[in-house]
């Protein structure tokens, strides 16, 4: 995880002077300004100058093209798995049941809550192995840093747990932020275990059990009362004066402050310091009095020597119960998206966030989401995590991913066909439709017939179904034979998506029909095709030539009528041409062919109507 | 935001413009070299020069890509007055074998007199249709009836802006409330205080395009205009690159208290207006889904500009050279993120200066008894979740994709192939 991103101080209406700057080695901004272009993930900048009246000193000073990356944590490997695993976390959060009230659905949230932890944990420490094997130390100390940030998260994470999901009355909530410090605070050596007796379980558990509830809170602040009452007693009796170690535990025990600050570096930091004092000072400490003792400890603990940075704002907000503070100052403060996305996430179904409404409607959530699932948009494979967040985001969710998922590199067909799954899952017609036609231009493009013709079914292109469909006819001509037999043949009723797909599909079945020595049928099919106007006018003459052989047949297969009709059409069709007088010796020659073509046909037709009529006159005649 | 590639580009003059194709695996650049470069992206991240021609007999201002629907088509328009249109031909020839793709000009677009400033391809919802702009202050619409057959344009629409253009942004909204709509800027820097953006709008009644409406507030020189992306918002953005950038919404006044059939009123409302840049800026452009604006302006610089959910804008982050000659590679992986911030961060807090602050020191200075050592025996976390059903598959593409910090892992740890899991 890097510093701070681009788009992150957008939260709120934060003036900061310092803003996340990019330095572009190379590039001289004194002089020159940047070109620039957006990409899906990725941005192109390059110097220019843009002053065109000014002559440009020619050669440029730096001829490189920059692609600029947004968000640097998608592609850390370890993170990796952290994205994945809280994507199955995040959609299960989603859906639970919104029915559950009260208990059960608290403890479900506090569930989903400690799974998030737990991811984060589990990274941190395969961050922790990755820094320790980390060959230069420059790696290392990248990778120690990231097992910094993922800690400091999981210490955010866990306090507003306590404070937010569980919501932890008086009593128990000591007991959670004293777990809580226990995980954070790694100095759990056996010295500052007998000095701080917070840190020694057998002291603490036997006195703060509450088996059953059967001690109330009052009985318990009764029975603190009394010890501490005692303790104080044996201080002022100076009953350990001669040991200024033992006076010094007793007075730490009675939860003075100098005498605990004294041991300011067995206390690793401010907070460390507040839940040991609050331990022997009111151990019943009120959730709204939290605050008070936060502030304090952090002004005694830093001791005007140093000023709180971005985690004790951080965890300040928190003891303040300020949600808002806390995602805002974690914006600001972590280096992506994910740990406000999801946290955030969580609170609202708890049902904490009141809601901030943009002007188109969303919400803090919402707004927290998509920047979350843009990020992972931008790696070639995470996207496909985002789909879901976007999923979950009522106002701009939809239109984002429509945004964002035409733009996925339909580099093979395998990942194409993901994408369309994707679009077709969400009725996404126009990104489907745009996503097979990009197919079939591609697929024409490289002469793949076959494939441009299915793409263009699946897009229901009309008007490119019509034109491959004239490329696979124009080959016919060309070659004699079809290509991609099994599309046609098994077109069905894609057949109707336009008339020459029809045509197509009507004349490729003629073909078969006709092969399968079936002639009659070949032949009413053959008329029907011009009669019906199905067939386009050009081919017309291709498919008179096809009737030439039926017409030879030994038995007479059109009938007198059908013949009566073919005669028609190739009056038709020669009516209407104009008589060429031009001198083009090609297109004499080409006249030619088409004369004899139509000399031959009329010829056969004559014939076969009149073994027609001899053939029908006899069989009426008998 | 980190620097992932550089790549020596090898123009021999000023280029002008660079530009993602729509699926971001090819670009385009152009040049005062009179040529255009077109780069594509391997499967291993590399970028490769796979053509370069001469495209012109002048500078070269813009290139621009069509939407992949209509194949690989581009764009460009030029000091010498013309625009042309450019299509990638699939062919058998030793080209694909050298990894060199061959690209035949279409059109040449000659109808201007003057050098044409700007062309850009129109929403695909429009058919493949293009608009140019020149100094001469007309805009030109251009459409290929048959997408098969590029070499067939036709000029449908000239509409005269009488100052000379610098730039033009079509309206990307395909809602069918909303008409065909283009923005024209001009950067005419003459003492006459005349608006210099205006907005047409296509009337389907008349065939026509009529003005719809003049920024009257927008007096100094315009030099890149940009609509956002529509969002299914009922209004429109849009970006002026000027003396500042500005941000305009333009809320369609209803119909029915308008003149019907008369072009569309907007009620106009300046939203954001940032002069950062010190002078001029010279371009704005937003990303694909409109929620942030960069623009680069006279400081050398590339701001980003971006809306919170209470509809502030504010800058986010800033590009900026930092002077130093470059050095030899041509292309470099820079897979060491850097990030010139100084942005108080929770690291900073956590490894600042104070002692006792970390959660964890460096890894360089373990010390036995120390907090470091006790590390190992942090409590145990929380029991893990059941491992998570959803998973997806991988793209097989992507197993070969060069990851960041993939040079420091001389061994793979917890082996976790990229497709695992993802």
């Amino acid at each position: 995880m890097g510093f701070h991103q681009f788009g992150q101080a957008c939260l709120e209406l934060l003036t900061l002077d310092d803003l996340p700057t990019l330095l572009i080695p190379g590039v001289n901004s004194k002089k020159h300004q940047m070109c620039f272009d957006w990409g899906p993930g990725e941005m192109l900048v390059c110097e220019t100058s843009f002053n065109k009246k000014e002559k440009s000193e020619m050669v440029p000073s730096c001829p490189f093209i920059y692609i600029i990356r947004k968000d640097v944590d998608v592609y850390s490997q370890v993170l990796r798995k952290l994205f994945n695993e809280s994507h199955g976390i995040f959609v299960g959060l989603q859906r639970i049941e919104e029915e559950l009230t009260g208990k059960s659905r608290k403890s479900q949230l506090v569930r989903v809550s400690k799974n998030y932890r737990s991811v984060i944990r589990a990274c941190m420490e395969e961050m922790h192995q990755v820094a320790i094997a980390a060959k230069d130390p420059a790696s290392g100390r990248q990778f120690s840093s990231q097992v910094s940030i993922l800690s400091a998260m999981e210490l955010i994470w866990n306090l507003c747990e306590i404070l937010f999901i569980e919501v932890a009355p008086a009593g128990p909530l000591l007991l959670h932020l004293l777990d809580w410090v226990r995980l954070h605070v790694c100095e759990v050596d056996s010295l500052s275990a007998d000095v701080l007796g917070s840190e020694n379980p057998s002291k603490h558990e036997s006195f703060w059990n509450l088996p059953g509830n059967t001690q109330t809170l009052t009985e318990l602040e009764l029975k603190w009362q009394h010890w501490h009452e005692e303790c104080e007693r044996y201080l002022q009796d100076c009953t350990f004066a001669s040991n200024p170690h033992l006076e010094s535990l007793c007075k730490i025990m009675l939860g003075d402050e100098a005498a605990l600050l004294e041991q300011k570096e067995l206390l690793s930091n401010w907070y460390h310091f507040l839940v040991t004092r609050l331990l022997y000072s009111n151990p019943t400490v009120k959730p709204i009095d939290l605050q008070y003792y936060a502030q304090s400890s952090l002004d005694l603990f830093l001791g005007g020597e140093s000023s709180p940075e971005p985690l004790d704002n951080i965890l300040m907000a928190a003891f303040e119960f300020d949600i808002h503070q806390v995602i805002k100052e974690c914006s600001i403060a972590l280096s992506n998206w994910w740990f406000v996305a999801h946290l955030t996430d969580l609170l609202d179904h708890c049902k904490l966030l009141q809601s901030h409404n943009l002007y188109f409607g969303s919400n803090m959530r919402e707004f927290l989401l998509l920047e979350y699932a843009s990020g992972l948009f931008a790696h070639p494979s995470l996207w496909q995590l985002g789909v879901d967040y976007f999923d979950y985001c009522p106002e701009l969710g939809r239109v984002s991913l429509e945004l964002h998922i035409e733009r996925i590199p339909l580099n093979t067909e395998q990942k194409a066909l993901k994408v369309l799954r994707i679009c077709e899952q969400r009725q996404m017609t126009e990104q489907v439709r745009s996503i097979c036609k990009i197919l079939a231009m591609k697929a024409v493009r490289n002469n793949r017939l076959g494939s441009a013709l299915s793409w263009s079914i699946r897009a229901k292109d009309a008007a490119f179904a019509t034109l491959v469909s004239d490329r696979f006819l124009r080959d016919y001509c060309e070659r004699g034979c079809f290509s991609d037999l099994d599309l046609i043949d098994n077109l069905g009723p894609a057949m109707m998506l336009s008339d020459r797909l029809t045509f197509l599909g009507k004349y490729r079945e003629f073909h078969r029909v006709y092969g399968e020595k079936r002639f009659a049928d070949a032949a009413s099919l053959l008329l029907s095709l011009m009669t019906s106007q199905i067939a386009p006018r050009s081919f017309w003459m291709t498919l008179l030539t096809d009737a030439l052989p039926l017409l030879e047949q030994k038995q007479v297969i059109f009938s007198a009528e059908q013949t009566y009709e073919l005669m028609q059409c190739l009056e038709d069709l020669t009516s209407g041409k104009p008589v060429h007088g031009g001198s083009d010796t090609q297109q004499c020659q080409d006249d030619d062919i088409e004369t004899t073509k139509v000399e031959m046909l009329r010829l056969a037709l004559a014939r076969n109507l009149a073994r027609a009529i001899v053939r029908e006159g006899s069989l009426e005649g008998s | 935001m980190f620097v992932a590639r550089s790549i020596a580009a090898d123009h021999k003059d000023l280029i002008h413009d660079v530009s993602f194709d729509f699926h971001g695996r090819r670009m385009a650049t152009c040049s005062s070299d009179q040529s255009v470069k077109v780069w594509d992206k391997s499967e291993s991240g590399d970028w490769h020069c796979t053509a370069s021609w001469k495209t012109h007999s002048g500078s070269v201002w813009r290139v621009t890509w069509a939407h992949p629907e209509f194949g690989q088509v581009l764009a460009s328009c030029s000091f010498d007055r013309t625009a042309a249109v450019w299509e990638e031909i699939v062919g058998e020839s030793n080209d694909k074998l050298r990894g060199q793709s061959h690209w035949v000009k279409r059109t040449t677009l000659v109808d201007s007199r003057t050098s044409v400033t700007d062309v850009k391809f129109a929403p695909k919802h429009m058919g493949l249709m293009l608009a140019t702009c020149s100094a001469d202050g007309i805009v030109r619409i251009y459409e290929a009836p048959d997408v098969m057959n590029l070499s067939q344009w036709s000029l449908q629409h000239e509409i005269s802006c009488k100052l000379s253009c610098s730039c033009i942004s079509w309206n990307p909204s395909s809602s069918r409330a909303h008409s065909p709509m283009i923005a024209v800027g001009s950067d005419d820097s003459s003492p006459n205080a005349m608006a210099k953006v205006q907005i047409f709008e296509y009337n389907e009644n008349t065939r026509k395009y009529a003005k719809a409406e003049t920024l009257m507030t927008v007096t100094d020189p315009v030099h890149d205009i940009a609509f956002a992306p529509n969002l299914g918002r009922s209004f429109h953005i849009l970006a002026i690159a000027t003396k500042d950038v500005r941000i305009f919404t333009l809320k369609p006044v209803r119909k029915e208290l308008t003149s019907s059939g008369g072009p569309t009123k907007f009620e106009l409302h300046i939203v954001a207006q940032f002069d950062n840049h010190n002078s001029q800026v010279w371009r704005v452009s937003w990303n694909i889904t409109g929620t942030v604006l960069a623009s680069s302006g006279d400081d050398g610089c590339v701001r980003l500009w971006k809306a919170n959910y209470m509809d502030n804008w504010k800058c986010t982050g800033i590009l900026k050279g930092n002077g130093s000659p470059v050095n030899g590679s041509s292309q470099q992986g820079n897979s060491n993120p850097s990030l010139g911030s100084n942005i108080p961060s929770l690291q900073n807090s956590l490894n600042g200066s104070s002692a006792g602050r970390y959660f964890f020191p460096p890894l360089d200075s373990p010390r036995a008894g120390s907090r470091w050592s006790s590390y190992a025996q942090l409590l145990p976390p929380p029991p893990l979740p059941p491992l998570v059903e959803h998973s997806c598959d991988a793209d097989t593409a992507n197993l070969q994709y060069p990851h960041p910090r993939r040079r420091y892992l001389s061994r793979p740890l917890n082996p976790l192939p990229e497709n695992e899991g993802v």
